[in-house]
């Protein structure tokens, strides 16, 4: 870890203030902001990240859970993992986002981590994590150590020839499958991104992961109302039966009444470069009856475009069981 | 040097002679042992355990200590060109920056002679230019802070010539045939394997491999070394080392840092596990020393959980053809392994996959083979049950294979191959109990519901699969000294250059002498880890307690007569005048053999009496065959069963283990609370083999890029299966007079080759390249 400057901002402005005077928000950073640290300081003792100040936000006041005026959530981007999944309405109303929550990571890092945190983790590529290897993402330009290498924990979707890591998350897929919107506020004052638009494709610039600018804070995330009738739920598989990121994992909000489906929405997640919301899938879902094989033909729609490397083929495989065990049992 | 049978080497190890004279195998049962032999007693370190005041290596903090830590090569062959250390050196805090061009006075071992000792990688560290395996250490940087030598090691600018490392996990190398120079090792052979196999009706002839796996005990490697400088000459130099055999390591760090013996003193009170990586010294104790030495103050080097995976050994990657055949009977006619492992390029290590083979079962034919290949990899090292348990796997797999091929019950398969003869060295087993295992084990698992098809057996919607396989491994015992002394406060101190890895060490040892004496455990002192104590065994093996327990035994009863010489020898004594052999101790009372101990008198009471502190034993004792001749005509093991059940989920590729019985004949067991502890980590420690571990090195340049624990994964709680131990608890007549063979590494043994099994049983897929993956499972339903 190399040597940095620590202060802790009392009000969002001033937060949002000193991390304006960063280069870029992005990889590279010579600015962050620390919330639960369960990522960035990971990160610095690997010196993957190298910030030259550290701004400890844990003193602002976004810890807070509350019902919007339209029926919806705020969630505030403090709010820990732990405390969201446990949270009445959460588990409730937003099922899938409280499983999400509970099958990732660790209690302990559970009660560490926050939202604002997890919507901003950052890939577990092997290659990214060790400065001895060439990555794309970690330094612009060096190659991808990966796309010939010990892939089998990559994305298969979504990927380009400069990066194939994998958006690790399980709290962004049922967001994503939620159709949350990320509060964020800038130099510019506030502004409200949907998360479909928030992360970023990797293309040619794999160290650009979302839309933030410097001095951009995430204050919060809102849910919207959840729709009535709806079922929701979160099924992830990997190697062990805790602790370890997906393998593939698949975030579904259905409404089938009488065997046929209304309205459908198909995240995954431990597949995609960003947390991977299928139209495709639910376009092929709505309006067809709630079967076996139109489960089936749902996900290979949503892995039609899967471009697999040398060791993570199986993922296309089994992102397709994912979806389809997820889908029955959420119509049962 | 070959490492491969590890007990042998204990057996032969050159430190003591036996004092306790051979007796015939006419002589008469010792007594029975006491009700605190075999009981459940809690381990008597436990609260120092939990209450965090148990110190182990990296917990020593001595005043004016400095920090030192490695810097790490990024190639895996090749050569430096240049080490720039200028920056590092000019940094705050900075001391001292260790290379190769500075690094002198260090030597290597000398092979041979007394106190020659065993090191793990025979290459000594900074060595030369040369690099070997990713991950080696090319310089060391020391600071006044932990901060400022990272930075500095950070800082330390090293540039290579590379050459295209060969860490391919294929041994598939052409070398000579067998027999030819530069061919395969012929380990073991009997009749005609080959033409018997040819001429079968029935044959297997499959492949195994196992890959290489990191010991990853909880406690970091660490080197806390305090070096004295005397102005006369004789430099000391204390280690708080994390060590299996402190013993080896004093020899060892004596020849490398080249200063007497005697100047040498290794502290290892508490450890946090090995499973054979703390066995023999690596690399980072001759830097710590050498650093201490040239600062002339106390260093502390302790791994990063990323060194672990490269610089303290592993076990290797073993790939083994097996060749079986059956008549028509299913009567097993030929057996063939053919195993290699890969290997570092500074030594040669063999993983004797056919520890077992040999005398399993009961064959006529039958020849195992080994070869090593070289990879740029660190030195191998031994890893629980090492050799074994590779070999184990490739065994029972393929019997379970054979078996299946026969349409034969896999348990009934065993049991007709039963043999009370080791048919290898051709002498009866000193206590071989494979069938009872097995009984056992059927009936505690419910063995006989089973149905054999493929995918038969359900629970609800998943399908269960059921599996066992069989595990042996090696019992011995060597040369180890202890002292005891009951003391005039009524307490007893006993002592020995031992360790305790985490087993229970210190519990056994305090249960042994409570057993001689009657002194309650809460009143004696069990005093391990240090090399200035007299020498006891090494931690490795599974013989630790087999080779401690009879010089415990023997120090208390010269003890107790030294106690009874005393009673007869003060004047107030009530024994005074007697025959001190006329006296025996019981319950911690002396009194005349044939009374009621309650009649007699409390031995700090005789030593008060006699104004002595202490009496003082010593015990020193060997391998059995120097306490009982007859041990040497008979093959000693130990054996155990392990019964494995899997649910198996097709519709989305999920595997789990749900339950484990494993049964163990392990001659008479000494706690039944930290010996069932031992087979049910284990159990876990297979699962983890089984089903999730594997080092995976970056064919382009050797890393092991995961080298951590999010990467290496293991098992978790939430994989836990339902653990169901069983001893059957049946002393050895050969190994001592308790009867104990030691039981670190059978439990192992069994639990991968079940789990393949259950896999097969459950979904068709035989996997016979360990782990069992998603993606190997992933073709079937
Ligand atoms: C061993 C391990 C296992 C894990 N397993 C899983 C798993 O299975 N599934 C899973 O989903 N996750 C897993 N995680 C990841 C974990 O969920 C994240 O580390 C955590 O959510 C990050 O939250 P944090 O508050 O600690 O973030 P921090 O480390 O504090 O911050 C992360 C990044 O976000 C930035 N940041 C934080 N808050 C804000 C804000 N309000 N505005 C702008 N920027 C901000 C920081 O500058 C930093 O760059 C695991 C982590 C570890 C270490
Ligand atoms: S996949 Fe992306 S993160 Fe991984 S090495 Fe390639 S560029 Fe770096």
């Amino acid at each position: 870890m190399d040597a940095f400057q620590f202060s802790r901002a009392t009000t969002v402005s001033q937060a949002v203030q000193s991390g304006s005077g960063s280069q870029t928000s992005q990889q590279g950073a010579d600015v962050r902001f620390v919330a639960g640290g369960t990522t960035l300081i990971d990160l610095m003792k690997l010196r993957v990240e190298r910030p030259r100040i550290v701004v400890d936000i844990n003193g602002l006041p976004l810890d807070k859970v509350e019902p919007t005026p339209s029926g919806g959530l705020a969630v505030g981007a403090l709010v820990r993992n732990a405390d969201l999944a446990q949270h009445p309405t959460v588990k409730q109303s937003y099922t899938v986002l409280s499983e999400a929550l509970l099958s990732g990571a660790s209690p302990q890092l559970r009660n560490m981590a926050t939202t604002g945190g997890n919507l901003l983790q950052r890939t577990r590529c092997v290659y990214f994590r060790d400065t001895a290897h060439a990555c794309n993402k970690r330094e612009p330009g060096t190659g991808c150590s990966a796309i010939d290498g010990h892939n089998r924990m990559l994305a298969i979707l979504g990927t380009s020839a400069e990066c194939i890591a994998t958006n690790p998350s399980d709290m962004n897929v049922a967001l994503t499958a939620l159709e949350a919107t990320i509060q964020i506020q800038g130099v510019k004052g506030p502004r409200s991104v949907p998360i479909h638009d928030f992360f970023l494709l990797p293309g040619s610039t794999p160290q650009r992961e979302n839309v933030l600018e410097p001095g951009d804070l995430i204050t919060g995330v809102t849910l919207p109302p959840p729709v009535p009738g709806t079922r929701s739920l979160y099924l992830k598989l990997r190697d062990r039966a805790a602790y370890e990121f997906a393998l593939a994992s698949a975030a579904i909000v259905i409404k089938a009444p009488g065997g046929r489906v209304e309205y459908a929405r198909v995240a995954l997640g431990g597949v995609g470069t960003r947390p991977w919301r299928s139209l495709e899938a639910e376009k092929a879902l709505v309006g067809r009856p709630a079967s076996p094989a139109s489960f089936r033909h749902a996900a290979e729609m949503a892995l039609k475009d899967a471009h697999p490397h040398s060791e993570n083929g199986f993922k296309v495989e089994l992102a397709k069981r994912c979806i389809v065990r997820a889908l029955t049992t959420a119509t049962v | 040097m070959d490492f491969t049978e590890l007990i042998e080497m204990i057996e032969s190890s050159p430190s003591g002679q036996a004092n306790s004279a051979p007796k015939s195998a006419g002589d008469k049962k010792p007594e029975p042992p006491s009700a605190i032999i075999g009981s459940s007693i809690s381990r008597v370190d436990g609260p120092l355990k939990t209450t965090g005041t148990a110190r182990y290596a990296s917990d020593y903090h001595l005043p004016r200590m400095v920090y030192a830590v490695p810097v790490c090569a990024t190639i895996s062959n090749g050569v430096i060109l240049s080490l720039d250390t200028s920056k590092a050196e000019s940094m705050p805090g900075v001391l001292h920056v260790m290379r190769h061009e500075n690094i002198a006075p260090l030597f290597r071992t000398s092979p041979g002679g007394a106190r020659s000792g065993r090191t793990s990688e025979s290459r000594p560290p900074l060595d030369d230019n040369s690099v070997y395996y990713w991950g080696q250490y090319v310089a060391l940087a020391v600071a006044e802070t932990f901060q400022q030598a990272q930075s500095a090691a950070e800082a330390v600018k090293v540039t290579y010539q590379s050459s295209k490392p060969n860490v391919s996990t294929k041994l598939d190398e052409t070398i000579p045939a067998t027999g030819q120079p530069g061919g395969p090792h012929v380990e073991s052979t009997r009749g005609k394997p080959q033409e018997a196999f040819d001429a079968a009706p029935i044959k297997l002839d499959a492949t195994y491999v196992t890959p290489a796996e990191t010991h990853n005990p909880m406690e970091m490697h660490a080197t806390v070394a305090d070096w004295q400088h005397s102005e006369t000459g004789g430099d000391k130099v204390i280690l708080y080392e994390s060590s299996q055999g402190i013993v080896n390591h004093a020899n060892v760090m004596a020849q490398h840092l080249g200063i007497p013996r005697e100047n040498v003193q290794i502290v290892s009170k508490f450890i946090g596990s090995g499973f054979g990586c703390k066995l023999f010294p690596w690399p980072h104790s001759a830097l710590a020393a050498t650093a201490s030495r040239k600062l002339g103050r106390p260093v502390k080097l302790t791994l990063s959980r990323k060194m672990m995976f490269s610089n303290v050994g592993h076990r290797p990657l073993t790939q083994q053809r097996m060749r079986l055949a059956t008549d028509s009977q299913g009567k097993l006619v030929s057996l063939q392994q053919d195993y290699r492992n890969h290997t570092s390029h500074v030594d040669d290590i063999r993983e004797n996959c056919g520890e077992a083979t040999p005398f399993l079962y009961s064959v006529p034919n039958l020849q195992v083979t080994s070869a090593l290949m070289k990879r740029n990899v660190g030195t191998p090292t031994p890893m629980r049950g090492p050799g074994a348990v590779p070999g184990l796997f490739a065994l029972e797999s393929a019997v379970d294979e054979l078996a299946i091929q026969l349409k034969m019950d896999p348990v009934q398969f065993r049991l007709n191959h039963d043999t009370l003869i080791d048919e290898e060295k051709n002498k009866p087993f000193s206590s071989r109990h494979l069938k009872e295992c097995l009984e056992l084990g059927c009936d505690k698992f419910g063995w006989s519901k089973r149905t054999p098809a493929v995918g038969s057996m359900r629970k609800g919607d998943l399908i269960l699969g059921w599996g066992v396989a069989c595990a042996s491994w090696g019992a011995g015992r060597g040369n180890s000294e202890a002292v005891v002394a009951l003391r005039a406060d009524g307490t007893a101190r006993v002592s020995s250059g031992t360790q305790d890895p985490g087993t229970g060490t210190y519990t056994v040892v305090a249960q042994i002498l409570s057993d001689k004496t009657g002194i309650p455990t809460d009143r004696i002192e069990v005093v391990l880890g240090d090399s200035s104590l007299v020498p006891g065994p090494m931690s490795g093996g599974s013989t630790a307690t087999a080779s401690v327990i009879p010089s415990v035994a023997e120090a208390a009863r010269q003890a107790i007569q030294a106690v009874c010489v005393n009673a007869v020898r003060a004047r107030t004594s009530p024994f005074f005048g007697k025959d001190p052999t006329t006296l025996a101790m019981t319950n911690g009372r002396i009194h005349a053999k044939g009374d009621k101990p309650e009649t007699g008198t409390p031995f700090q009471d005789i030593l008060r009496m006699a104004s002595v502190a202490a009496a003082v034993g010593e015990g020193k004792t060997g391998p059995a065959a120097s306490e009982n001749k007859a041990a040497a005509d008979h093959s000693m093991h130990s054996f155990g069963a392990q019964f494995v059940e899997v649910e198996w989920d097709p519709g989305i590729a999920r595997l789990r283990v749900s339950r484990v019985v494993s049964v163990v004949d392990g001659g008479r067991i000494l706690n039944k609370k930290t010996a069932t502890n031992q087979m049910a980590g284990a159990v876990v420690m297979g699962v983890g083999m089984g089903l999730f571990e594997e080092t995976i090195y970056d064919p382009r340049n050797g890393h092991a890029v995961n080298d951590n624990f999010a990467d290496y994964i293991v098992p978790t709680i939430a994989d836990m299966p339902q653990i169901d131990v069983h001893f059957l608890d049946i002393p050895d007549p050969f190994i001592g007079e308790y009867g104990a063979r030691g039981i670190g590494e059978i439990g192992l043994a069994g639990v991968a080759p079940a789990i393949t099994a259950a896999v097969y049983h459950a979904t068709g897929v035989r996997v016979r390249q360990l782990p069992v993956r998603i993606e190997d499972l992933l073709t079937t339903a």
